[in-house]
């Protein structure tokens, strides 16, 4: 009956998908719903000096157009105050829902027409006439923070959002760097990523006057944050008469985290128009507007000593945050990236510095990995490049450097030099099996004996660490997150012993509905086929805060392992009663409750029917078999891993093929191994993409020149092999499930293996420098001729 | 416009704007909303349906082209309430993770494997270079298409 943990079953929630009955927003018609388009800025900066609407409010169809002068204060919020160092507060301009006076990013909502019809509703834009005075734009972090740079808010002085570091003290770390036998030195852009979830945003609101309540439907990774960032930061609006529903979602990879404007003013103007009103977004202004990930310019040195031991690391980055601060934005280059710089080594002095920037283009924010993969690439990329010009193995490197192993049971955790406290980890494990995989010996003859011939095969390795699992509630209020990142659950134990599981996790993609069901099923020792998992209704759902920062089992599981505890406890004393027996002296197996050393048994179902027809019922029990539960994690997780790349360059051409991918990641116990697997190829796959083929490019003048995907090299199924993967489990010690998240796994560790690997092909052909990503045939061959 | 055309088996005459696409038409009108729209540049192959026995992208078609035409839509796969071979597959596979572009997908397997019963794998990966995919890497959509081949 049970023993689901550990099985790969196959999804229940494929049934609907791979008929087409999936429910995403956008299928969704409401009665006498009407439509919604934008005109948006055709210019990166640009002042408004008049908005001309009244074409478009008589052209036929049309019901409502608004400008940023409707809709009064309204703006949406960040989500995490970073301060400067000096201790003043970041700086943070309102993000009106419509522009403003000026518009500040090339794809800016200037105007809202709403129609009848979705037709009639563009053809009305179109009539709106907008008076623009273009202004000099800006939209590299560098140039941003320098001396006449084009200044995006006007009140704030060369476009500093704040300034951070994090580490041991400066001039140690100099001193140390100076001191060091060997520096390796990199300066790169950590490019611009669009997220490209294939389902575009959409969202419809309802105001029903009869009750005066709102429905959201939005395709959102996090129902009650949406809800609570729009109630009480944006529309001013009493939570109880909101109700948010995000039905099925096609993919979010942190880009339907975020609160956008577009969601707020649904909602506010279907009060307006006392009508529903549908937005969905179309690829283009997905590329636009969906919040981009990464946008660095770095720095990164790592000094090592006479023995490859890394004496210290110092970076200093400037990281792009757009026009505007997006929810989580601000976190991305802070505490969820300068936190990962111990990465799985023993480095005993680190400094990271970073100055977040506006600039002239769209909010950029988390985006699968979040902080975490620029780090990652930037402390992988530098041991692959530092092990070549030291002429040392880069595996040898790696375990000279490495961390013990250490369980974080009978060995306590790694205090590193960055804040956090790593909870059990084995790197070399990963490593020894990801190398056996690979058969690292045979490779490098085969390496040797293909550079006879004129081929180029090339290596790359990556040993990461992520911190998963977000977050304690008081670290990272004490950072400055402005939420909570605890999760809540509500185990609804029906009469008849079938059960129904609210969660405040969110899939869109991720299958809770299987995986979680698997593990309630074997606590309760009942089918699965009795549980149902029910997310995505803030009506049904008591709280949230959603899934990202690959948190949903390891934070949701934990609030539904609290919920179940209850109600086996519970459980326990209506047993006893029924079997005349202690508490003490009962067990629980396989769905029922034992006298210890007996045959005497009451079954779950039972003891559910006599919660809720309690005639003989213990004294002083409340009916019932119905638990909620608040789960706040006591710590981040730590997955880590090694992914080798092995790719081949076409001499003449440039171009990379990704010959072979081995995985060998370790997250904790796991659940459901295909699923599992499944995350981590979906990560590789985009971490893959942005090594080799993706980057959202500004001109100068802040115009996107990859706008479509005839624009914007997505990764196709001829880019990649069949990847090879396998995992080891150092269990979790501080949740119930022992489980550390997969989510991101893949996106975080691969870049860099890939770029490594690209490194190690060509580095022997002598003078070769850095390749910026994306590694495109161009940017090689002129690597290898210049 | 006045077009009379076969979906799923059944006859539809409707009047439709002539800016109408044939993906608007099957969601809008006919409510057939396992055909999904992506993008707007034919790109990402998640509005794929079959069009007189050919997979086509229905986001560039305007439901006039399709007047007399016999369209499939993933809704029209499965016969008899058994599950389409490569549906199966898809679930037995692991060859989905949100859904979205799974329909698109499953109906251009339809089509490779129609015209290719037996490809290679390299053979499915150019045939899928149309739909993008954003969740799976491609690596379980490739097994759940040459677990349907083999199976058949």
């Amino acid at each position: 009956m049970s023993n689901y943990i550990g099985q790969s079953i196959k999804r229940r929630e494929d049934d609907r998908f791979i008929t087409g009955k999936g429910k995403y927003t956008d299928d969704i018609v409401l009665p006498k719903m009407t439509h919604l388009a934008f005109v948006r800025s055709p210019y990166a900066h640009a002042k408004i000096n008049s908005i001309d609407t009244k074409a478009a409010l008589s052209h036929p169809g049309v019901v409502a157009v608004y400008t940023g002068e409707d809709c009064g204060n309204f703006g949406v919020p960040c989500g995490w105050q970073v301060n400067f160092k000096n201790g003043d507060t970041m700086k943070e301009p309102p993000h009106p829902l419509l522009a403003v006076g000026k518009a500040k990013h090339v794809g800016e909502n200037v105007v809202a027409v709403i129609a009848e019809t979705l037709q009639a509703a563009r053809d009305a834009a179109e009539l709106v006439e907008v008076d623009y005075e273009e202004l000099p734009a800006v939209t590299n972090p560098n140039a941003a923070v320098q001396p006449g740079a084009p200044q995006v808010h006007d009140d704030i002085p060369n476009n500093v959002v704040f300034d951070f570091a994090l580490g041991n003290p400066k001039e140690e770390v100099d001193a140390a760097i100076d001191g060091a036998s060997h520096v390796t030195k990199l300066n790169f852009k950590n490019q611009r990523l669009a997220p490209n979830a294939i389902e575009p945003r959409s969202y419809i609101a309802d105001y029903d006057v009869t009750v005066d309540k709102y429905t959201l439907y939005t395709s959102t990774q996090n129902p009650h944050l949406i809800r609570l960032l729009m109630c009480a930061f944006v529309l001013g609006l009493p939570e109880h008469k909101v109700r948010v529903i995000s039905h099925d979602v096609g993919g979010g990879f942190g880009s339907k985290i975020y609160h956008y404007s577009e969601e707020a003013l649904v909602t506010w103007a279907s009060k307006q128009i006392g009508r529903p009103i549908k937005w969905t977004s179309d690829r283009s202004e997905a590329f636009l507007t969906d919040a981009h990930g990464r946008d660095y310019v770095t720095t990164a040195e790592m000094g090592f000593d006479n023995n490859g031991k890394i004496v210290a690391f110092r970076v200093h980055s400037e990281a792009n945050l757009g026009a505007y601060l997006s929810t989580f934005s601000t976190a991305c280059p802070t505490y969820l990236h300068a936190t990962l710089a111990q990465g799985c080594y023993t480095t005993p002095l680190i400094n990271i510095d970073v100055t977040a920037t506006f600039t002239n283009t769209n909010p950029v924010d988390a985006y699968r990995g979040a902080g975490r993969p620029e780090m990652t690439y930037m402390i992988e990329h530098l041991m692959d490049t530092a092990a070549l010009e030291m002429q040392i193995d880069p595996v040898e490197l790696r375990k000279t450097n490495f961390i013990p192993a250490f369980d974080g049971v009978s060995q306590p955790g790694y205090q590193t030099q960055v804040a956090l406290q790593y909870d059990s980890g084995n790197y070399h494990a990963t490593l020894d099996r990801a190398l056996e995989m690979v058969g690292y010996d045979q490779f490098r003859k085969d390496q040797e004996e293909s550079r006879k011939n004129g081929k180029l095969l090339g290596i790359g390795f990556s040993t990461y660490i992520e911190a998963c699992g977000i977050a304690p509630s008081a670290v990272v209020g004490s950072l400055g997150a402005r939420a909570g990142l605890y999760e809540s659950a509500h185990v609804r134990v029906q009469p008849t012993g079938s059960v129904s599981v609210f969660t405040g996790s969110h899939s869109h993609g991720q299958g809770h509905e299987t995986s979680y069901a698997q593990f309630v099923a074997d606590t309760l020792g009942i089918p699965m086929e009795n549980v149902d998992i029910i997310h995505g209704d803030t009506n049904e759902v008591a709280f949230g805060m959603g899934t990202y920062g690959s948190r949903s089992l390891a934070v949701g599981g934990s609030a539904i392992m609290k919920s179940l505890d209850k109600i086996l406890e519970k459980g326990a004393k209506i047993a006893a009663h029924k079997l005349e027996a202690a508490v003490e002296d009962l067990e629980y197996a396989e769905g029922k409750w034992t006298v210890k050393g007996t045959d005497k048994s009451i079954a779950f179902g039972d003891v559910s029917l006599t919660a809720y027809v309690p005639h003989d019922y213990p004294e002083g029990l409340e009916p019932g078999l119905d638990f909620s539960s608040f789960y706040d994690p006591t710590n981040f997780t730590y997955p880590f891993g090694t992914h080798i790349a092995i790719v081949e360059i076409d001499k003449d051409t440039g171009k990379v093929t990704l010959k072979r991918f081995i995985a060998c990641d370790d997250v904790g116990n796991v659940i459901n191994p295909m699923i599992v697997e499944g995350q981590i190829h979906g990560g590789v796959a985009q971490g893959v993409g942005q090594a080799l083929l993706e980057g959202v490019d500004y001109d100068e003048n802040g115009q996107m020149i990859t706008g479509s995907f005839m624009d914007y090299a997505m990764p196709r199924a001829d880019d990649f092999p069949f990847f090879e993967t396998d995992r080891k489990v150092t269990p979790c010690p501080h949740n119930p499930l022992g489980v550390k998240g997969a989510g991101e796994a893949g996106a975080i560790g691969s870049t860099p293996a890939v770029a490594n690997a690209v490194m190690d092909a060509i580095s022997h052909l002598g003078g070769v420098k850095d390749i910026q990503m994306p590694i495109t045939s161009e940017r090689v061959w002129e690597a290898m001729n210049s | 416009m006045k077009i009379n055309l076969k979906v799923n088996g059944k006859d539809h005459t409707s009047d439709v704007e002539p800016m109408m696409s044939l993906a608007a038409y099957l969601r809008e009108v006919l409510l057939l909303t396992g055909t999904h729209v992506g993008c707007d540049t034919s790109s990402c192959g998640a509005c794929t349906i079959k069009m007189d026995g050919k997979a086509v992208k229905s986001c560039t078609i305007l439901a006039v082209q399709a007047d007399g035409c016999d369209i499939t839509t993933i809704e029209g796969l499965s016969q008899n309430g058994e599950m389409h071979p490569l549906q199966a597959s898809f679930k037995e596979n692991h060859g989905l993770q949100c859904g979205f572009c799974t329909p698109g997908m499953i109906m251009t397997a339809e089509n490779l494997l129609s015209e290719n019963p037996n490809p290679t794998e390299e053979e499915i990966r150019h045939g899928l270079e149309g739909n993008f995919c954003r969740c799976t890497g491609y690596h379980n959509i490739v097994k759940s298409i040459q677990h349907a081949a083999e199976s058949n």
